[in-house]
This record gives structure tokens, C-alpha cells and sequence, in this order.
């Protein structure tokens, strides 16, 4: 957000117009910035060529994390730290264990997760990123390019793009 | 595109033809206009109670626990069944986000965001009893396990007792950021409508949502994360509450059946509570088209389900009592059926076990005064079972020398009604400022499961938007 960006960016009235531009768009090699939808459009990822979410990743991590933690903690404190017989049953008593290694595990999983998630996606409380329009998160889908550079007949190329693709409105904004 | 192929008989799930911006218009609509005399009269009464509730406490930690009519036979009463109580309501919201979910059911849309908002809340209002009961309240921090000026002497990690401590505020955590996560595409709807210092303030907590694709994707892949995460979490939860009495030697609770018996118990009573709630959120902000008949329905069956397996829990107990020969656990249950209690253990198996097989009758599932009613009915009910438990399994055992009777005092009622009070101010609050529907997951669905439904089978609608 430090330089100021020229965006070009059509709505349109249904998910499947959107979808059928961004094929559209990718058939002739337009370079599509993003596309901003009010609820989550099943298969536009395909349709853009968006790779997979690694999130899952970080998941598994922070949860081995957990796991490693709840019970390197229970094992070093009731084996070496203070050792104590609870009930005749032996110091490492790993039965005993498992309820707290499993709600560890499931507690750093989805702190870890949820952190990752607002990080990568420069998310957070306060953050305030540029909205191209307001009815975005209503009924609008919104495909837009960047335009910095960009020569009068790319951009006029690009507006006939949204005119062939029956975008309900197209707009140039400075963000 | 996946292909799902809804049969014809299946009732869609949006009602009334609506258009993107009449779903957004109908469910933020009620943050938006000043409140209605209903809401200002359930604020202030639910205030109240929860000043009353506020007082009872401080009466409590003040004078001491000596406030309320334990005994030495009796050292849990109303202070453990309320907390058990509360946590099982919490339930029905995180089987309806993440069971649900993992079972694709669409219906969960109508009704999960107020839901596992309920969740939150009953949670809140359980995890005040374990805390109060421990009498001096400012030493709670020793249940958590921190390099300590007592030596380095720890918390017992083998004790069910501090497994509960793990396990509900791994789930209070867990619920929050599940349902937060959910709550920000939606926050940012209202920030996109709103003006002036609301716009700053929704704008803060929406966390700079702009609903790009990639966000989507993951968050997507998030709240799926999650709900596999939630899945195994909730039914560990109410397991190891159960722990707190089964791996006691008390006849009555030393039962290996309680963490199945538990859970399904806490979905049942969890159930009724988001029917009782959203019975009159639907009514008061006029949501019909979005809680239909057909998701009542829904929870209905689910509510004979668990209440089904509830039942079959008590029969199972009974029986085993007696086939154990056990002499102890044998009088523990003919004294529940008959003994002093016998008020309780009837009340408890006339709502519990009676009162949901009346959902048999598809004309009763739908009925929405009778769904109502009965779904107090079952809440009562199961505030008895866990009373019955508690109570009637302590008053009497191994001496009878010890044998004794218990009657709440005035203070220990006044902190349960209290948290009822606290219970409904925060979910008023919550109707107030968030949507109440989860508006994302209704717009998904409207073309795969409302009456907009585009896909293989679909009829003609004479659609009247535009």
C-alpha cells in the first residue's frame, strides 16, 4: 500500500458470469490481479489455476507441536522434576496422559492455524485494505487488473474484455 | 464442479426467492434499526438477573461457601450439576458448525453461527461454577500448571479434575476462533453498509476483509481444518467431564457407560437449547425463510436420536445395576427410583426419555408450539439427570451414618439464575451488533440447496427478482 495502484475492475451479477470472464481472461493471457467474491465460489480456484492452500500444513505442525509439548512437560515433571505415585501407578503413567496431549494438540493446532491464516493473508485487527467497492461483500463479483503501466490501448483492450464478458459495470480506481 | 444431486422431495432450504442483496438485507437489517421494546424488555430483564446472579457471588466469596447447604456427604450440588449442565448445552452448537459440517449437511447454515455462539456463552456460564466452587476464588491459578512459589511442586496431569481444566478451555478457545473466523466475511458486510463511527468500528474487527479469492480458499480450507479439529474435541469433552465421576469409586458413578451416555446426553440438551433460542430469534428479527420448518424438523430428529440413546443409557444402567449384584450399586439405584429423590429421578425420566419420543409424528416435529415446549421440557429434564447423578448418587452411600438430604439455599439458586442472566444478555447482545446467520454460507448455498437450486433435477421457479 505504499504506492499508489491504478485498478480496472468489472462487476458482475452471478458467479457463473464471473467464472465464464475468468476463463475468458485466462484463454487470452490476461494478467487478472484478483477477483473478490461475497461468499466462497466453489471451483473458481480451478478456474483461476489458484494452487491448493498449504494451510493444512501449518496445521499438522502446530499440532505435533502440541503433542511433543504436552507430554515432554507430563514425563519430565512426574519422571524427573517431582516425581509423585498417584493411585500405586508407575511415574510414567502414559494412559493417564493421553486426555491432556490430546487437547494440547488440538488447542496449538488451531491457535497456530488460525495465526497463520490472518498472517498470510495480511489480515488483523484494524488492518484496513482498499475496497474496490462496497457491494462487493453484498451481491457484486468483482474481477479486476492492474493497470499501472499500462498503455491507453491495453486498457482499452481490457474494457472491451468486460464488455464482451456482460460485466454489469466497469470501473478505474486509484487505491 | 462438484455435482450433488438433491432429490426432488427435499425441501429447499432458503425460502421466499431471494436475491444476494436480500439475503445480506434481511439478516443485517436487524443490526442496523434501533431495537425493538421486545429486545429492550429482554435486555433489561436479563440484566437484572445477571446483577442478582453478580450478588449471589459476591455473597459467596465473601462469607464463603458456607452460603450454600452443602454437607460433608453432599460436597457437590447444584454448583457442579449447573456447570455440567451449561457444558452440555454448549454442545449442540459444535456438532451443528463441525459435524455437520464434515457430514456436508446444508441445513447447518441456517442456524450454525447462533449456535456455536451459544456455544461460547453456555461455556462461559459453566466455566464460572468450577471456579466458585472452590471457595477462595483468588487461588484459581493453581489449577494451571506454572514454575510456582510452592516449590516446584505441580498439578496432578493424572486427575480428571485438571483434565477438565485442559479440556474446556481448550474448547472455549477453539470455539471462539472457529466462530470469530467465520463471523470476520460477514463483519465486513456490515462495515461495507454501515457509515460514520459504525464503519470504524465494524471496520476494526472485520480485520480488513476483502473477500479475495485466495482468502476464500483458505479459509475454506480453515474452517475445514478446524471442524476436523472440533469433531474429535467435543466428544473428548463431555468424556472427560464424565471422567470427573467415573473414575470415582461411588456407586452410581463408577460407570464405564458415562462417556457415551455423557455426550449423547449433551448433545440432546444442547439441541433443545439452540431450538429454544432460535424458535424466538427467528420470530423476533423474522428470519422464517432462512429457519424453516425443515430445519426444525432436522433438529428434532436429532433430538430423538440422542434422546433415543439417552434413554437406552438409563435402561442400560438399571440393568447392569442389577446384574452386577453388586449390593451398593443395586440400593444406589432403587434409592434414585425410590428413595428420598424420588421426585428428581421421575422428573428426569418422564422428560428425558418420555417426552422426545413424541418426534416419531412428523405432524409434532413440525409443529413449532410443541417443538417449543418441549424443548424446555427436555432442558428441564436433563438439569434433573444431572442432578440426579450428583445429588442422589452422594446422599446415600457406603455409611448410613452419613446418609443425609440437601436443599439448595437462596444464594446458590440465585447464582444459577444469575447465569441464565448472563447467558441471554450476551446472546442479545450478540443478535444486536453480528448477524445472526451466517450470510456467506446462506449465499453459497442458495443455488445448491435454497429454492434457487440450479443444478440436476432442478424444476422451474417462476424467480420474481429483478
Amino acid at each position: 500500500m505504499s504506492t499508489e495502484k491504478e485498478v480496472l475492475f468489472g462487476l458482475y451479477n452471478d458467479e457463473t458470469e464471473l467464472m465464464k470472464a475468468i476463463t475468458v481472461a485466462r484463454e487470452s493471457h490476461l494478467d487478472i490481479m484478483d477477483v473478490y467474491t461475497p461468499f466462497p465460489v466453489h471451483g473458481l480456484d480451478d478456474v483461476m489455476g489458484l494452487s491448493e492452500s498449504r494451510l493444512h500444513i501449518a496445521g499438522f505442525v502446530f499440532g505435533a507441536l502440541g503433542t511433543l509439548t504436552a507430554l515432554g512437560v507430563m514425563s519430565w515433571v512426574f519422571t524427573r522434576d517431582w516425581p509423585i505415585i498417584f493411585g500405586g501407578k508407575p511415574y510414567f503413567s502414559l494412559p493417564a496422559f493421553i486426555p491432556i496431549t490430546f487437547e494440547l494438540t488440538v488447542l496449538f493446532a488451531s491457535i497456530g492455524m488460525v495465526v497463520t491464516f490472518y498472517t498470510i493473508c495480511g489480515l488483523g485487527p484494524g488492518v484496513e485494505n482498499p475496497i474496490l467497492d462496497d457491494r462487493i461483500t453484498d451481491d457484486k463479483f468483482c474481477l479486476a487488473f492492474d493497470t499501472n503501466g499500462l498503455d491507453e490501448a491495453a486498457v482499452g483492450n481490457l474494457k472491451g474484455f468486460f464488455q464482451d464478458t456482460a460485466a454489469a459495470e466497469v470501473h478505474l480506481k486509484t487505491i | 464442479m462438484a455435482h450433488t444431486v438433491i432429490a426432488t422431495i427435499r425441501e429447499p432450504l432458503v425460502e421466499g426467492h431471494k436475491s444476494y442483496h436480500q439475503i445480506t438485507e434481511d439478516i443485517c437489517s436487524p443490526t442496523e434499526r434501533a431495537p425493538g421494546p421486545l429486545w429492550i424488555f429482554g435486555f433489561i430483564l436479563s440484566i437484572t438477573t445477571l446483577g442478582f446472579g453478580l450478588a449471589c457471588i459476591f455473597l459467596t466469596i465473601w462469607n464463603g461457601i458456607g452460603e450454600w447447604n452443602l454437607n460433608r456427604t453432599i460436597g457437590w450440588g447444584w454448583d457442579i450439576t449447573n456447570f455440567v449442565w451449561w457444558i452440555g448445552i454448549g454442545h449442540a452448537g459444535t456438532l451443528i458448525s463441525a459435524i455437520l459440517l464434515l457430514f456436508r449437511q446444508k441445513w447447518r447454515t441456517g442456524v450454525n453461527r447462533a449456535a456455536e455462539a451459544m456455544t461460547i456463552f453456555a461455556v462461559m456460564c459453566a466455566g464460572l461454577f468450577p471456579v466458585i466452587h472452590m471457595g477462595r476464588v483468588w487461588l484459581a491459578i493453581f489449577i494451571f500448571p506454572y514454575p510456582n512459589t510452592r516449590g516446584p511442586l505441580w498439578v496432578n496431569f493424572n486427575s480428571p479434575l485438571l483434565w477438565d481444566v485442559f479440556a474446556i478451555s481448550t474448547y472455549f478457545t477453539v470455539s471462539l476462533l472457529f466462530w470469530y473466523t467465520g463471523l470476520v466475511p460477514d463483519l465486513a458486510t456490515v462495515r461495507d453498509r454501515a457509515k460514520g463511527l459504525r464503519k470504524k468500528i465494524y471496520s476494526f474487527v472485520s480485520f480488513g476483509w476483502t473477500g479475495s479469492a485466495k482468502h476464500w480458499q483458505r479459509w475454506e480450507s480453515l474452517s475445514l481444518v478446524l471442524a476436523g479439529l472440533s469433531t474429535p474435541l467435543v466428544l473428548s469433552v463431555h468424556t472427560i467431564v464424565s471422567f470427573d465421576f467415573a473414575t470415582s469409586v461411588i456407586p452410581g458413578w463408577h460407570t464405564t457407560i458415562f462417556p457415551p451416555y455423557f455426550v449423547a446426553g449433551a448433545v440432546f440438551s444442547g439441541f433443545a437449547m439452540v431450538l429454544t433460542l432460535m424458535l424466538i430469534t427467528r420470530k423476533i428479527f423474522n428470519l422464517q425463510e432462512y429457519i424453516t420448518i425443515a430445519h426444525i424438523e432436522s433438529m428434532n430428529k436429532i433430538i430423538l436420536l440422542t434422546g433415543s440413546i439417552v434413554g437406552v443409557a438409563y435402561l442400560t444402567e438399571l440393568f447392569i445395576a442389577w446384574y452386577s449384584g453388586y449390593v451398593y450399586e443395586q440400593f444406589a439405584f432403587y434409592n434414585r427410583a425410590l428413595g428420598p429423590y424420588w421426585w428428581a429421578y421421575f422428573g428426569m425420566m418422564t422428560c428425558n426419555v418420555i417426552s422426545p419420543q413424541f418426534f416419531w409424528s412428523k405432524k409434532l416435529r413440525r409443529n413449532i408450539t410443541f417443538t417449543f415446549f418441549l424443548s424446555i421440557f427436555i432442558n428441564v429434564g436433563m438439569w434433573f439427570e444431572r442432578f440426579v447423578i450428583i445429588v442422589i448418587s452422594l446422599h446415600r452411600d457406603y455409611l448410613p451414618s452419613s446418609w443425609s438430604y440437601y436443599t439448595p439455599t437462596w444464594v446458590e439458586m440465585g447464582i444459577y439464575i444469575g447465569t441464565f442472566g448472563l447467558f441471554f444478555t450476551l446472546f442479545l447482545i450478540f443478535a444486536r451488533v453480528a448477524p445472526v446467520i451466517a450470510i456467506a454460507e446462506i449465499k453459497h448455498i442458495l443455488k445448491t440447496a435454497g429454492d434457487q437450486y440450479t443444478g440436476p433435477n432442478a424444476t422451474h421457479h417462476d424467480n420474481d427478482h429483478h
